[in-house]
């Protein structure tokens, strides 16, 4: 599989390792030059001698996207820090580039409840933290 | 007519003082606390702190009743997620959305927000207003509707020049809608002439420009708009 993950953040770059590890083509993307290094660090070798990609660019520039390869993309996951950029750029992924399967994080609940009802696999962390918590907490 | 404003900037600040100034009922919603203080002194209680992309925010902003979203925040994303969260989740009926970066207007119609302004592109076109060398400007494109306005100077040597409007060989599917002649506009009857120096304003289907060029530009002389 073609994953592209745009975010190169925690999330972003812990599942684009493990993605490589697992043997699928794994594409990052981020405004940030510097965020590459969570991709190296830990690791024997670097990012690109294993066999990993990574584009500097703004998620919602066209351009950049197509240079990471969403063209070729079977997988697509949003993972920048700000929600709104992570619903747009999914949608972008979704509905102009038609990539099959579209994973997007939204720390926001309620935003995250939204737009899976309007057909986006969103994945809450905070949501998750929640239930977590709770069930530490309140579990006698 | 209730209208909620996200993003207390300049152009959402101003617009929130006209239309109070106009008597509608306006909330503007800002999430920088600074902005916030500062707009809250002149606004008082039409200004509601907060990120106006959260649910609840928007909910409190009473957006189950607005007639008008406008959003005008910085972000061209969350300017997108406001308005489509506001259209497709609310029901609004109208949206109004600032595009910050002209690149991003197609992501705004792809997903359906319109109308997108875009102060790059308004300005573009005051520019091209101002110079005749364009020899087509576009006034306003009713793109839900498939028609558009333009102004076209009649140039000397056209073959405009001297006629009446009927014998004006206009494809199908446009219509001159009003002359301007020395400072005054008025709507032409079939017969009245036009004058080289005219400025015609015309309707028509969007792609008919260049045909329609032809016949008011000096022979040879192509549409660049």
């Amino acid at each position: 599989m073609f994953i592209l993950i745009v975010g190169c953040g925690r999330v972003g770059s812990a599942v684009a390792k493990s993605a490589l590890d697992a043997g699928h083509e794994v594409s990052v993307m981020d405004i940030d030059p510097l965020s590459h290094i969570r991709l190296d660090r830990d690791q024997t070798s670097t990012w690109e001698d294993a066999g990993g990609r990574f584009t500097v660019g703004t998620a919602l520039e066209v351009d950049g996207l197509i240079e990471a390869g969403i063209e070729q993309a079977n997988v697509f996951m949003a993972a920048t820090s700000g929600d709104n950029t992570n619903l747009v750029i999914s949608q972008i992924a979704q509905r102009r580039f038609n990539v099959p399967r579209v994973v997007v994080r939204v720390a926001d609940p309620a935003r995250a409840a939204w737009y899976a009802e309007q057909g986006l696999q969103t994945i809450c962390p905070t949501q998750v933290a929640i239930e977590q918590a709770e069930q530490v907490l309140l579990t006698p | 007519m209730y209208v909620i404003i996200a993003g207390a900037g300049k152009v959402g600040w101003n617009l929130a003082r006209e239309l109070i100034a106009k008597d509608r009922e306006v909330t503007l919603i800002e999430s920088n606390h600074d902005r916030f203080r500062v707009v809250e002194q002149e606004l008082e209680h039409a200004v509601q702190y907060g990120d106006a992309s959260e649910l609840w925010v928007l909910e409190r902003a009473g957006i189950q009743r607005a007639d008008l979203v406008i959003a005008v925040t910085g972000d061209d994303e969350d300017n997108i997620l406001i308005s489509q969260v506001a259209k497709e989740k609310y029901g609004v009926q109208r949206i109004v959305a600032r595009v910050n970066n002209p690149r991003n207007l197609t992501h705004f119609k792809m997903l359906n927000i319109q109308p997108a302004v875009s102060a790059t592109d308004l300005i573009l076109r005051l520019i091209e207003h101002e110079v005749p060398e364009y020899g087509l400007v576009q006034l306003l494109a009713l793109e839900e509707e498939h028609l558009e306005i333009i102004e076209l100077e009649v140039v000397e040597g056209s073959l405009a020049v001297g006629k009446q409007v009927q014998e004006i060989a206009l494809p199908e599917g446009s219509l001159v809608i009003s002359v301007l002649r020395a400072g005054r506009g008025f709507v032409p009857k079939p017969g009245d002439t036009v004058a080289a120096g005219d400025q015609v304003l015309l309707i028509l289907d969007p792609g008919l420009e260049n045909q329609i060029t032809a016949l008011f530009a000096p022979a040879g002389a192509g549409a660049s708009a």
